[in-house]
């Protein structure tokens, strides 16, 4: 417990500094619904006959007229991608900014085992990503209250359940890596979270390398297959949880018999 | 025996605190620690003294298990250096020879962690550190010279009242006054029985303060007994002032020639050095037992031979 509230400590001014960046801009984005809904057939047409690029962002499944639609789409790639580089950094950093900042001879000179280090880490990093998305979770619903739209419940609940799925696998597979470095791993963190993020993007434009969208956990959370299906991709959720496992797997392995400069 | 049961180890009258058996660790290229054989006694203040890069800080942090061991095997009071350190980590108080904290953490807020890593309300024992040390507890650790961060570390080393105290470089950055308040401290807890291993290359501290040394070079142990008897050499610095030429003299090192001067260490027969100097026009002369760091020098020296 020592070692999850003493990370909280330390993390809560980054936490709070993207949970509010992140809810600002979707409530912004929500905000600015109304003003647009009027024109949001054109929009909707326009967004729908661009070719590729609607297919990227699965424009051509959604109805931009409508609340649900239009949020799937700007507010879900803020929390898709604001969140997917919150984990990133949270999971990347969690071992080894021990080891960049020096700190890892004063924590490791302690009565603590490597394994309970990499357990309350690892649960300080998981509630981390869970208060942030409960918080703009609480702050969107507020927002499309605010601006007097009926919500939609199961869809907006799904929309944010994938994203946190998306943070949670992005987050496993960061610290797996952050046993085995010791420098900052901050840019590699944010380039396999745009890597991810650009591969389903590429499984969404190519149809010969639709298959692509399992090894990316932005697979499982495109707005406009969840909001059409009104459910997620589960096999996908599973196939990313897996190696989300295995990377955590492998911080144990390799943690318990690093040596620690 | 004492590489059993930790049973035999509590039985026995004298149990080593340290025990390190053919201990080896290699970097890749990189020098480590080669085949280190020593025994730290229950209640001994002992000093392990060599350069910077010798090996010191490798050793110590083997014995932390923060570094895996390539070889050989290592027993810190009882407990199995690879096997049991989380065990090992709670009896013992480790002082790191460059301290580094949390960034934006108070001194007290680092000082409770390390108590609540330990598991051990050490509050009472914290302020009365803290309070011989003069150390400002509200202070951001970041605000903190090299020196008061070095305070903290002592702190945290020794605000559990462990049964073991590893030093490495404990006194860098600490001013005279703190200095010797830390040794006080030191000489009290080890007349408690704890017992203290002291690195350093300030040979005068080890002398000052340890019983017994080890001396370590270039990753090997190359000696080690009671500081007596490891300046206990046969030989002697020779100064002379006056006209003198020793080349032909035999057993002499580290030759300091001046103007009118010199002095070097003598390691040869007396005699032969009397008659020698007896036909030169000497205007003083001092025969003295070498300093240890004199000594260290010699072992050093002996070992590139």
């Amino acid at each position: 417990m020592t070692l999850i509230k003493h990370e909280l400590r330390q993390g809560w001014k980054s936490l709070a500094i993207w949970t509010l960046s992140i809810g600002f801009f979707i409530v912004i984005c929500v905000m600015m619904y109304p003003e647009m809904e009027g024109e949001m057939e054109e929009v909707s047409e326009m967004f729908s006959s661009m070719g590729a690029f609607t297919a990227a962002f699965g424009m051509d499944k959604l109805n931009f007229g409508t609340l649900i639609g239009f949020y799937a789409i700007e507010c879900g790639n803020i929390l898709g991608i604001g969140g997917a580089f919150f984990a990133a950094i949270l999971g990347i950093t969690a071992l080894a900014k021990e080891e960049k900042e020096r700190t890892a001879e004063f924590l490791l000179s302690h009565p603590v085992s490597r394994n309970k280090v990499i357990t309350e880490k690892l649960i300080a990093v998981f509630l981390q990503i869970v208060i942030m998305n409960v918080l703009v979770y609480l702050m969107s619903i507020a927002s499309i209250a605010g601006i007097g739209e009926e919500i939609s419940w199961e869809e907006l609940g799904l929309l944010h359940l994938a994203y946190f799925l998306v943070q949670i696998v992005l987050a496993g597979i960061c610290f797996g890596i952050s046993a085995f470095i010791r420098g900052n791993g901050i840019g590699a963190g944010i380039g396999l979270a745009t890597v991810m993020y650009f591969i389903n993007i590429v499984a969404n434009i190519t149809e010969s390398a639709k298959d692509l969208k399992y090894l990316t956990p932005f697979g499982f959370a495109e707005g406009a297959d969840i909001i059409t299906n009104v459910d997620l991709e589960w096999k996908m959720v599973a196939i990313n949880m897996v190696f989300a496992f295995i990377a955590v797997g492998m911080a144990y392995w390799k943690y318990a018999k690093k040596d620690i400069r | 025996m004492i590489f059993g049961s930790r049973y035999i180890y509590e039985k026995g009258n004298r149990m080593a605190a340290i025990k390190i058996k053919n201990l080896t660790k290699s970097y890749g290229k990189a020098r480590g620690i080669i085949d280190i054989n020593l025994t730290v006694e229950d209640g001994e203040f002992f000093g392990f003294i060599g350069p910077n890069g010798a090996g010191k800080s490798t050793t110590i942090r083997t014995l932390l298990g923060m570094i895996q061991v390539t070889s050989g095997e290592a027993r810190v009071l009882g407990y199995d250096i690879q096997k049991e350190s989380t065990k090992l980590l709670s009896e013992i108080g480790y002082l790191p020879s460059e301290a580094v904290f949390y960034s934006g953490m108070k001194v007290k807020d680092v000082l409770k962690l390390s108590a609540d890593l330990h598991k051990k309300d050490c509050a009472e024992e914290r302020k009365r550190l803290c309070e011989r040390l003069q150390l400002d507890v509200n202070r951001k650790v970041d605000e903190l010279s090299f020196g008061n961060r070095k305070k903290v570390a002592i702190v945290c080393a020794l605000q559990h009242n462990p049964r073991l105290l590893i030093l490495d470089e404990p006194t860098s950055g600490l001013d005279p006054l703190m200095q010797k308040e830390f040794f006080d401290i030191l000489r009290e807890r080890n007349e408690k029985g704890v017992t203290i291993f002291l690195s350093s290359h300030i040979l005068s501290e080890v002398q000052t303060h340890c019983k017994r040394a080890a001396i370590i070079r270039e990753g090997r142990l190359i000696a080690c007994d009671s500081v007596e008897e490891l300046a206990k050499t046969n030989a002697k610095r020779v100064s002379i002032v006056g006209e003198v030429s020793i080349d032909a003299l035999e057993g002499v090192r580290d030759k300091k020639t001046e103007q009118d001067s010199i002095s070097f260490l003598y390691s040869g027969d007396v005699n032969t050095l009397i008659q020698h100097i007896s036909k030169a026009d000497i205007k003083d002369l001092s025969i003295t037992e070498p300093d240890l760091e004199e000594i260290f020098m010699h072992y050093y020296e002996a070992e590139d031979k």
